[in-house]
């Protein structure tokens, strides 16, 4: 004790300067700490949505679908090159991971094995002598397909939620199978829901006018039409053709604009879809061609006269607003695959900014009782472990701006957890040191017998709180993954100011005023 | 100058003259608290059960009945109301409805739109909605965390001391997690993901508590080696009395001051900690300390594990 050596002086000061430093910043407005230059510290502490206020969507794909769509794609192919060939083939069975197909002759087994050789990357073909024929997914194409949906599902996200580039939205995959969507600053979230929910897979289609809808309702539906519900009116369908004559992919633009003073929306398709559009409006005058929303029938106007201009409205009763919001989804493209919301956290502006108010007053109010007790119980020792504590505050704040470690509301329980349980380090050597001094120990030699003795208690009582804030760190999610960042940190942090910091004040201070006694 | 003493110096508590008493109340409560669990459960909130939360904020006073009424015309199962903090705030809670996530979304899109014609600048302060499928995740997540934290902790002690205090210090903290649980069933206050967050800090608050007088009845087992272990318990427990306390009242500082200006929504949060701080700090006397009567540890000599201080 008689000696501390400067080097652990220095790292004390350093340590404590680059706290402050980087816990600075927050002191600033939010706009004044991002005009600091960049070689100074000047990130904040990031805040949680439930501090900040916003939304957040955990959105689930609908992975039964995609692998669907996409085995009626390699069925559809199938068929089609082997028909090219004139090979006979059908579908026998299947399931949602493989299509079985047969071949009408086992004779043609060999050619169409060399015909379906290197026809989809994700599958697998076999084909047996006796002329059947089963296409699996392979476990890497499956999952290379998937991510592939995935990523393109986030692109049209970003398209969907933020067209105007400035909500600053966070949208990720989360798992397999997740996307994580998070936007700061937004409290009502039914235009959000309603963007994210829909896959807007628009396709024109002709109505079958030579079968009536009661027909087709009744069960006689021709084969190559489909029965769609209307949108005007609740329970009324449409018989259509199958067959997609145009899709929302050749669509270049969309926008609200109005018609006849009725809200309508406007679009424009891409060169190959203008000629193909031409040409089917110029074979089929006069019958009815229908726009189809996600299986939903939204109108289904006469066709007046060739359309070769390449643009088109889309009508039906709409209000300004769903317009407007229509055109949306058609710019940013249908979803490649369907999703569904699984889990939301919204959180409003207010609430948000209530909770960090009330987690101010907490953590003022149990700093302040937590100061005046300290004193009161262990006099100028208890002032160095105030000093300690509120180094201890300092370099938590400037941890968590360093990591850019999210703060949350659980997160400042945390905090104000730490500042009860920090002085913990400091109680126990006090206690030792009272104990050392009444088995008849010199000042300095209880101060030090003291800080001793206490060090290993200190690490094993603190290790054990640790590991349960690891834990809640790595398992924990959201919230409570902020409430584990900082109670770990502050741990670390009250370890080091402990140890380090008021030994090295008690230290100073035995050796300027040499205390006949130590006042606990 | 006159200090602050919580627990006079020269005290000598009799701790283990109560064990039996002690160990049996403890028994009790357990036996109980697990009792409460299997028939009553535990009062799940969103996180666990699923369901939908809204919370609003009306400019004037909610008119309660009228919103209820409203609500219920929807005919959307059971809607529950609730004044939250203030007349103007009000708690929306939906459960699970039957089908999958869609149904869920549409509930609420209706619930909004309903609200928004009956008060044009209402304000959402919370809309939390958690579906089937992560409600099941969460609850095995959050089992997962407090059993893999408890075998941590296990490993840990069984590294640092001898098995008798290994055990001891289990059963402790199997007696503060399942107390803790058992006042949740109890008090029917709802069990979400942040009170498994405050149920692991509890643990390790509790080993923390439990270390402490751990290391020094090891301490005093070496250095005392003519005195029973009865006696040694007691003299090492009254050793750390004064800082088991002092760390006690501190974090129950900060609790308090928590609790009385947090907020709404971080209460059963905080409640739980206080519970479990109050439950560690007895756990760690009554609990973890009489095991070791029953348990004998092994006194090791000082030849082998005496430690340079010992005098």
């Amino acid at each position: 004790m008689r000696y501390f050596p400067t080097w652990k002086i220095w790292i004390v000061v350093l340590v404590g300067v680059l706290g402050l430093a980087f816990a600075a910043p927050n002191l600033l407005s939010r706009d004044l700490a991002r005009d600091l230059p960049t070689w100074l510290p000047h990130k904040q502490v990031s805040l949680g949505l439930d501090l900040s206020g916003g939304a957040h969507l955990l959105l689930q794909i609908d992975e039964a679908a995609w692998r669907e769509g996409r085995l009626a794609w390699l069925e559809g192919n199938v068929r089609r090159t082997l028909r090219g060939e004139r090979i006979g083939v059908r579908v026998i069975g299947g399931d949602d991971a493989h299509r079985q197909f047969a071949l009408r002759n086992a004779d043609d087994a060999a050619a169409a094995a060399r015909e379906l050789d290197g026809l989809a990357d994700d599958f697998t073909i076999t084909i047996d002598e006796t002329g059947g024929i089963i296409a699996a997914f392979t476990e890497e194409g499956l999952e290379a397909g998937l991510g592939d949906a995935i990523e393109r599902t986030l692109e049209v996200l970003r398209g969907r939620i933020d067209p105007d580039g400035v909500l600053e939205p966070v949208i990720t995959r989360q798992g397999r199978d997740r996307i994580l969507v998070q936007v700061p600053g937004v409290d009502d979230t039914r235009v959000l829901r309603s963007r994210l929910g829909q896959t807007a897979k628009l396709t024109f289609h002709l109505v079958d006018q030579d079968t009536s809808v009661g027909a087709a309702e009744a069960g006689q539906l021709p084969v190559g039409s489909v029965l769609m519900p209307g949108r005007e009116q609740p329970g009324q369908n449409h018989v259509l053709r199958a067959e997609i004559l145009v899709t929302g992919e050749s669509l270049e633009s969309a926008a609200a604009s109005f018609d006849q003073g009725r809200p309508v929306v406007a679009f424009s398709f891409d060169g190959v879809g203008a000629a193909r559009f031409c040409d089917v409006t110029t074979e089929n005058v006069g019958r009815l061609l229908a726009i189809v929303l996600d299986g939903v029938v939204i109108s289904a106007p006469r066709i007046n006269g060739p359309i070769c201009q390449g643009s088109g409205i889309i009508t039906g009763s709409f209000t300004v607003f769903e317009t407007q919001e229509l055109a949306l989804l058609l710019r940013a493209g249908a979803l490649p695959v369907p999703l569904t919301v699984v889990e939301e956290r919204t959180v409003g502006p207010t609430l948000g900014a209530d909770s960090i108010e009330a987690g101010k007053i907490a953590a003022a109010v149990s700093f302040a009782a937590v100061i005046v007790f300290m004193v009161a119980c262990y006099g100028t020792l208890g002032a160095f472990a105030n000093v300690a504590l509120i180094t201890n505050l300092i370099l938590l704040m400037g941890l968590l701006s360093l990591l850019q470690a999210t703060l949350t509301l659980p997160g400042i329980a945390g905090i104000v957890l730490t500042v009860g349980m920090a002085v913990d380090a400091n109680v126990l050597i006090f206690e030792r040191i009272r104990e050392e001094l009444r088995h008849g120990r010199t000042i300095l030699n209880a101060v030090e017998t003291g800080f001793r003795r206490a060090m290993t208690t200190i690490l094993d009582a603190n290790i054990t709180t640790a590991v349960a804030a690891f834990l809640l760190f790595f398992l924990g999610s959201g919230p409570v993954r902020g409430f584990g960042a900082t109670l770990a940190i502050g741990i670390l942090t009250s370890m080091f100011t402990a140890m380090l910091l008021t030994r090295l004040l008690t230290h100073l201070w035995l050796a300027r005023f040499r205390p006949k006694t130590l006042g606990i | 100058m006159k200090r602050l003493r919580l627990v006079p110096s020269g005290l000598h508590l009799p701790f283990m003259d109560y064990h039996r008493i002690a160990v049996i109340l403890s028994v009790v409560l357990f036996v109980g608290s697990i009792a409460l669990l299997l028939f009553s459960g535990l009062n799940f909130g969103i996180d666990f059960r699923g369901g939908t939360l809204i919370e609003i904020r009306t400019p004037q006073a909610a008119d309660l009945a009228h919103v209820r009424s409203e609500l219920n015309a929807l005919d959307i199962g059971s809607i529950a109301l609730q004044e939250f903090g203030s007349a103007s705030d009000v708690l929306i809670r939906l459960p699970l409805l039957a089908g999958d996530e869609s149904v869920q979304q549409e509930a609420i899109d209706r619930i909004q739109a309903t609200l928004n014609d009956m008060y044009p600048d209402i304000e959402y302060r919370r809309v939390e909605f958690v579906g089937p499928q992560v409600s099941g995740e969460l609850i095995e997540k959050g089992a997962q965390a407090v059993l893999v934290a408890l075998a941590l902790m296990m490993i840990y002690i069984w590294f640092r001391f001898e098995w008798q205090f290994g055990v001891g210090a289990v059963l402790a903290l199997a007696h503060d997690v399942g107390l803790t649980i058992g006042v949740f069933s109890l008090t029917r206050i709802e069990f979400d993901l942040p009170v498994v967050a405050a149920l692991l800090t509890i643990v390790g608050y509790s080993m923390n508590d439990t270390v402490v007088v751990y290391d020094r009845i090891r301490e005093n087992l070496r250095k005392y080696k003519q005195e029973p272990v009865r006696a040694v318990i007691d003299r090492s427990l009254n050793d750390t009395l004064s800082r088991t306390v002092m760390t006690s009242v501190t974090t129950m500082l900060a609790l308090v001051a928590l609790w009385l200006f947090g907020g709404a929504v971080i209460a059963p949060f905080v409640l739980a900690m206080i519970w479990g701080v109050l439950i560690g700090t007895y756990s760690s006397l009554f609990v973890a300390a009489p095991v070791l009567l029953y348990l004998r540890p092994v006194r090791v000599s000082d030849e082998r594990e005496g430690s340079p201080d010992t005098p």
